[in-house]
């Protein structure tokens, strides 16, 4: 925008030496130093305010607590962990709490999402109905209010000798829920290879067979050699190595032994997180499938496409585009959302994080570390995201 | 009504109900598929509604004691009715409680002149301006012969609506200024209200809560202190603004550049070209998306439980803790959700008209 542009054309511009800033330049740049100046002015008078209020309260600015043995006792942690345990242990501990109920959140709210979109889009108008409901009920009601409720209902469930027993091996009771795993041995080991390699071997036979249509024109469906992969190899696996064996839950006595708990916290913000979370997905997958215009439709039932092929190979790439940057938000609150453990006690993050302020004094260290995990959670799932979606989307020229 | 007119066309027959009900079986069981779908539906009524009706109303109790309640097998709806009035005032003093009630009312009638398009002028701006300050001269008195009630003893479904109110009185005009600071020219103001966004939107509300709760007061010079409350609207009115400033920023963006260049060759400012050209649009583009974001805020005054503020769903919470009505958390939880329920359906229904009504072509 600099008024050296408008020297007439054909001339070498004659550029002063010094390029005078306009006056719309001057006073932009006028504005950013005061914003600047104000910046640092308010950042350095909360910092010495902080310095001599915590000096008052006799403690001291920095992180040197974190070496200090925390005394917190925490119900459960993925990681070996005892209240003799230094602070950053016992806040690494919160973090892992919160990792795991994301992680199992998301792939859960995904799947459960999906088949709701799919159902609100269901030629059936019951299930439509149904489906319609279950979204407006859990839409509309605080997510607090989900998550009191379903640990409420889970601390009225039987006891653990009358434990509700839905699936043989899956037990519900007030302790919540118990289910069944397979042993960490070498048979599960061996097993999960032969899945993987099945896996490999399946997409290699995908591809080959994709370069045999793109020569020839000629189509085979790789679904009967694929399934048979993955049901031989690990049977093979069984065979050499043997199978794997269940941990399976048993009742003995008052508790049951054996198999993998949920504790009633983590059940309940599980359930509640995947329940509330699917809801939105829902409505994203729907809207993100109806975006796709009607004549992509009806252009691929001309090229006589099969349904399911419509779907997989037309619809979808389409409708991801739409799906994708608005899941990410999804996924993303689901990750803050599980911050809400600290309601129903479930030992995430926030509640660790809370349990240290109120036993050390030190906030402002605490809650900047929490803050800042948090920003980076979310700035890597958006990076990631970003990249899956640039791979979806649509590329022009 | 003359004669001369031309006789009406026959509207179109809407379709009867019974018509309408013959179609919607038809379409549950046209085809194997569909009537095997229908048929799990069904089996999942059967198994979940009779209960819940039992539960709900033929065995629940009405009126009484947790006595009476704890003999009958159904919900114990006494204790909605016991602590109705606690759920809507809280701990406010019981001679002065006309005034959160006429807070509410005051709240009420501003809302519902709110949603009529035909008041959307400055009038009601002005109104909003007048209706706020008062609504907490009301509630903290101090002043005109109402005794002083401190924040900490207001309570219920009124602190739900200051918090709501307030945050999204003082969040959406720091909203509009974010989301223009974000599309600023000046690299130093892009980049400090880029940060302000994505920080605020980045981490959970209630690590802004503790932040506001804990952190603030270290922040501020010995021997000030800052209300629990005002502390409290300052990080959800943060919040507020954070998100709306992104909607707000999708309705910058949506307007086409001929409205930008258009706005520049007649000379104006750029206060002037916001003020009178680009933000009456984008902002009108977006309401929609707005009240959609509101909703999500609204449900959110619910996260203030985790510092101890006591809005509808922690009152109802903390009357759990009544020894007299002990173990009946369920009741409480589904009323405060029906609450919620109504309150936030009724706005989503809202923002769907606006939405069909906004639509290109809809007049």
């Amino acid at each position: 925008m600099s008024s050296t542009s408008t020297t007439s054309a054909g001339m070498p511009a004659a550029k002063p030496l010094i390029p005078l800033p306009s006056p719309t330049t001057l006073r932009g740049l006028m504005w950013q130093a005061l914003l600047a100046a104000a910046v640092v002015l308010l950042g350095w008078w909360f910092y010495n305010n902080m310095l001599a209020n915590m000096a008052a309260r006799g403690l001291q600015f920095g992180f040197g607590f974190l070496g200090r043995s925390a005394g917190i006792p925490i119900g459960e942690a993925i990681i070996p962990y005892t209240p003799a345990d230094t602070y950053q242990r016992a806040l690494t501990v919160g973090l892992l709490n919160t990792l795991r109920v994301a992680v199992a959140g998301i792939a859960l709210a995904t799947i459960l999402g999906i088949a709701l979109g799919l159902a609100r889009l269901s030629s059936n108008p019951l299930l439509r109905a149904l489906t319609g409901g279950y979204i407006e009920v859990i839409r509309n009601t605080p997510l607090v209010l989900q998550l009191v409720f379903w640990h409420a209902i889970i601390l009225q469930l039987p006891s653990v000798r009358q434990a509700l027993n839905p699936l043989p091996g899956v037990f519900l009771s007030q302790r919540g829920l118990k289910l069944p795993v397979f042993l960490a041995d070498e048979a599960l080991a061996s097993a999960l290879l032969a899945l993987l390699a099945a896996a490999i071997l399946w997409i290699g036979l995908l591809r080959r067979e994709a370069a045999r249509q793109a020569a020839t024109g000629e189509r085979r469906s790789t679904l009967l050699p694929g399934l048979a992969l993955l049901v031989a190899l690990p049977l093979l696996s069984a065979a050499l190595v043997g199978a794997p064996a269940w941990d399976w839950p048993e009742l003995a006595g008052f508790n049951f032994q054996g198999g993998v708990t949920l504790s009633p916290e983590f059940f309940a913000l599980l359930l509640g997180l995947v329940i509330y979370t699917a809801a939105f997905i829902a409505e994203i997958v729907r809207a993100g499938i109806q975006s796709v215009h009607k004549g992509q439709w009806e252009a691929a039932r001309a090229l006589g496409l099969p349904g399911g092929r419509i779907m997989r190979l037309v619809i979808l790439p389409q409708a991801l585009r739409v799906i994708i940057p608005p899941l990410t938000s999804q996924y993303l609150n689901l990750t803050k959302n599980s911050s809400l453990a600290v309601v129903i006690g479930y030992p995430d993050l926030v509640s660790v994080s809370n349990t240290s302020i109120n036993q050390t004094g030190q906030a402002v260290e605490v809650i900047s570390i929490f803050m800042a995990v948090y920003l980076i959670i979310s700035l890597v799932t958006s990076l990631l995201m970003n990249l899956y979606n640039r791979a979806v989307a649509l590329k022009e020229r | 009504m003359s004669a001369t007119l031309a006789p009406a066309k026959p509207a179109p027959a809407l379709p009867g109900l019974a018509a309408r009900a013959r179609d919607f079986v038809k379409a549950c069981f046209n085809g194997p598929l569909n009537i095997a779908i229908s048929l799990a539906c069904i089996a999942l009524l059967v198994w979940l509604v009779p209960p819940l009706f039992r539960w709900a109303v033929l065995e629940a109790t009405w009126e009484g004691t947790a006595q009476s309640c704890r003999q009958n097998a159904g919900a114990c709806w006494a204790f909605i009715r016991e602590k109705f009035w606690f759920s809507v005032f809280g701990l406010y003093p019981f001679e002065e409680r006309w005034r959160p009630a006429s807070m509410l009312a005051i709240l009420v009638v501003m809302v519902v002149a709110s949603t009529i398009r035909r008041f959307w002028n400055r009038w009601l701006l002005l109104g909003w301006a007048i209706a706020a300050p008062a609504m907490w001269v009301l509630m903290q008195g101090g002043v005109f012969g109402l005794p002083y009630v401190q924040t900490r003893q207001w309570g219920g479904l009124t602190i739900t609506g200051i918090i709501a109110v307030y945050g999204l009185a003082l969040g959406y005009p720091l909203s509009i200024l974010l989301a223009l600071g974000r599309r600023s020219k000046l690299t130093l103001v892009r980049w400090f209200c880029t940060a302000i966004i994505e920080c605020v939107r980045g981490v959970p509300l209630i690590s802004l809560l503790f932040m506001a709760a804990i952190m603030l007061p270290l922040f501020l010079p010995q021997g000030v202190t800052v209300d629990r409350l005002i502390r409290v609207l300052f990080a959800y009115t943060l919040f507020t603004a954070a998100y709306m400033a992104e909607v707000v920023r999708g309705g910058l963006q949506a307007m086409p550049r001929g409205q930008y260049e258009a706005a520049d060759s007649l000379g104006l400012t750029y206060w002037q070209k916001m003020r009178l050209i680009i933000l009456p649009q984008a902002l009108t583009i977006t309401i929609p998306a707005q009240v959609n974001t509101f909703i999500g805020l609204f449900k959110d005054t619910t996260l203030v439980v985790v510092i101890g503020v006591f809005d509808f769903f922690t009152t109802l919470r903390a009357s759990l803790g009544d020894p007299n009505w002990l173990g009946f958390p369920t009741e409480a939880y589904v009323y405060a959700a029906a609450v919620y329920f109504v309150l936030c359906y009724a706005m989503s229904r809202y923002s769907q008209r606006l939405e069909r009504e906004f639509r290109p072509g809809a007049r």
